[in-house]
């Protein structure tokens, strides 16, 4: 059982710490301000955190003694003339920081950040500078790439390889997946078999959405995908994705969030709402829909959850899981957690604001 | 030399942070200047491509500054600059 957790919100981050059976909120930092995504890199023991000010913009900041003190690094820069694709009409800015993610073990100072509108950075100083990775903000593909939700596309999902630390794959959000296997020097679009109900090609190469991807640790040739119009999977890396959304007639298929096991291959979680139209909950019911075969068939973990009029969407990465515990909070301020897999879920809080990132620690 | 005050608000980021006199020509000069004695401050005033934070607001006197792109509005010895947060949020 993992003990701690941190929670960004739209109000701040708050370090969460279990004792037996019991949550608290051992800390609060950045008060009032909106922490995009928060995480804990094992490997210097840094707590990384973006922020987005709304007057101020983003801004990174980490914390080396666990969250007792913080220092502000420099967020991450367009070079000065960039525009933004797809019409390249709009200066390139840093928007908004979707996240922080560690590369390699053997490179221990690389950080990559992913950012709105569409640009990838990295750094190899341990995040004290960040460059703009111009081999994928270039691509030849980047005029396939839009805005959803916001404005402008987003790198929102990055994925290191454990066994090889120059595989890469990156998920923009609208233009598809991404993959570098020489360290980003070049990238490879990966979204065969991704169906785009929005585009005049529904098989196009290029312009699908995944809200997320996840490599299984224990085997990280196997991909999750929860896209936009649908759950996927890949059993080689991404080069063929198979569509893994519930035949059923079950609510796994539009969704944000997604939690896989680190040592089955065939598990993983997602949090269903309705579709692009509707982005309520199946039925209104809070619902975790699990699948332990590889999404041939899923099951609706329900216990615990609020099963009528509710409202709650959880965000991409407001769900982690760590061990048999499972996390996760929602748009309207609540928070769950389960200690089984999510066969049992209870709600900590429902005083929260909006929450965006959920990870343990 | 133009004097410039800043929103309370910006305190929390750089606590030290004054009223303060800068001989400058124009509203990007004085956004260099401050960022020099407050390093990072630019930042939180413009964009990495030089212009205004969509949700901050610079007076220029009792003008809000009209070139909001480069800041290429003209301060003299005796401007006032007020930089200040734009009434949004939530």
């Amino acid at each position: 059982m993992q003990h701690k957790l941190l929670v960004g919100t739209r109000k701040g981050l708050l370090i969460m710490s279990r004792d037996g059976a019991d949550w608290t909120v051992e800390s609060a930092h950045f008060e009032a301000i909106p922490v995009v995504y928060a995480f804990r890199d094992k490997r210097t023991d840094t707590i990384w955190v973006s922020l987005d000010h709304g007057h101020w913009g983003g801004k990174l900041h980490r914390s080396r003694d666990g969250g007792a003190t913080w220092e502000e690094v420099e967020a991450p820069k367009y070079p000065e003339g960039d525009t933004v694709p797809p019409d390249f009409s709009v200066p390139a800015k840093t928007n908004y920081i979707w996240l922080i993610e560690p590369g390699g073990v053997d490179e221990p100072q690389r950080l990559y950040v992913g950012t709105d509108p569409g640009g990838l950075f990295l750094s190899d100083d341990g995040g004290d500078s960040f460059q703009l990775v111009e081999t994928l903000w270039n691509h030849h593909s980047n005029t396939h790439w839009f805005g959803a939700g916001r404005d402008h596309p987003g790198v929102v999902t990055i994925q290191v390889d454990p066994r090889d630390s120059r595989c890469v794959t990156v998920g923009i959000s609208v233009g598809g997946v991404y993959v570098s296997q020489d360290g980003g020097e070049t990238w490879e679009a990966r979204n065969r078999g991704l169906f785009a109900d929005y585009l005049p090609d529904n098989y196009a190469e290029f312009g699908h959405d995944p809200h997320i991807i996840l490599a299984s640790p224990s085997n990280p040739d196997v991909l999750w995908q929860q896209n936009h119009c649908g759950m996927y999977r890949s059993a080689d890396g991404g080069r063929d994705w198979q569509d893994i959304s519930d035949k059923n007639g079950g609510p796994a298929g539009f969704g944000f969030a997604l939690a896989v096991d680190e040592q089955d291959e065939r598990v993983a979680w997602v949090a269903p709402a309705v579709s692009a139209e509707y982005r309520v909950p199946v039925d209104r019911a809070l619902v975790i829909s699990r699948t332990e075969d590889g999404g041939e068939t899923w099951q609706d973990l329900r216990d615990g959850l609020p099963q009528e009029h509710c409202y709650d969407l959880i965000f991409r990465h407001a769900l982690d899981k760590r061990g048999d515990a499972l996390a996760f909070g929602t748009t309207a301020g609540n928070f769950y957690v389960s200690d089984d897999r999510g066969d049992h879920w209870r709600c900590l809080t429902h005083n929260l604001a909006v929450v965006y990132s959920v990870r343990f620690m | 030399m133009a004097q410039v005050k800043f929103t309370p608000n910006l305190k929390r980021f750089f606590p030290d942070l004054c009223e303060c006199r800068i001989d400058a020509a124009d509203v990007a000069e004085i956004v260099v200047a401050v960022d020099q004695r407050w390093r990072g401050l630019a930042d939180y005033i413009i964009d990495e491509q030089g212009a205004l934070r969509k949700h901050v607001n610079i007076f220029v006197g009792d003008e809000l500054l009209r070139d909001k792109q480069t800041l290429s509005d003209r301060v003299s010895a005796d401007t006032k600059i007020y930089i200040v947060q734009a009434l949004s949020g939530g």
